[in-house]
């Protein structure tokens, strides 16, 4: 599923909505997700599941081909945890 | 950031009331959720790509009585971020 599916799917289940508002929740959403993201939040969607960043010490790498040592700077990671309700939801077969 | 932060941001975009803002994302995320119960991975270009992942049965110990167990086969979700989102990221402090 696409992001344009997801949109025609919420449209589909929020009539009240035009098609360019409905654009525009999407967008929000996860738009208002990469801004907490980027500042260093961390996410909770209950029900659904968590996003959060996690830090990468610098660490000194090897090219394999040649050798070569390159240092690896420090970096943050983001990482999804599924929710319990998600998990259980998708196991209960 | 939670479910309220969303309530908040999609509120002051458009002319919604925080009720049926939170209705959007509630139906929002159970879209998403629906697509993984049926086995679909979900992409949005921007931000990142949801893979349903399924794992096989393994043998397990419970590390307290170790006591072998079998792990069932179960579904998994994992998510990768996109190449944009990852910039991002990047040039927050680390």
């Amino acid at each position: 599923m696409t992001k344009s599916v997801l949109i025609e799917k919420v449209l589909g289940k929020f009539g009240s909505l035009t098609k360019k508002q409905a654009e525009i929740v999407v967008e929000t959403i996860f738009d208002t997700m990469k801004e907490a993201l980027k500042k260093g939040e961390k996410i909770e969607i209950r029900g659904f599941g968590n996003f959060k960043l996690k830090n990468r010490k610098p660490r000194i790498a090897r090219n394999p081909k040649t050798g070569v040592k390159i240092e690896v700077p420090a970096k943050r990671v983001l990482h999804f945890k599924v929710g319990k309700a998600l998990k259980e939801e998708m196991n209960s077969k | 950031m939670t479910k309220a932060d969303l309530v908040e941001a999609i509120f002051e975009k458009i002319g919604l009331s925080k009720k049926e803002a939170l209705e959007l994302i509630e139906i929002l995320f159970d879209t998403i959720k629906q697509s993984f119960l049926e086995g679909e991975s979900v992409k949005i270009s921007g931000f990142g790509t949801f893979i349903v992942r399924k794992k096989a049965a393994r043998r397990g110990r419970n590390p307290k009585t170790g006591e072998d167990i079998e792990i069932t086969p179960r579904k998994t979700v994992t998510f990768r971020a996109s190449s944009q989102l990852k910039a991002v990221l990047e040039k927050g402090n680390v």
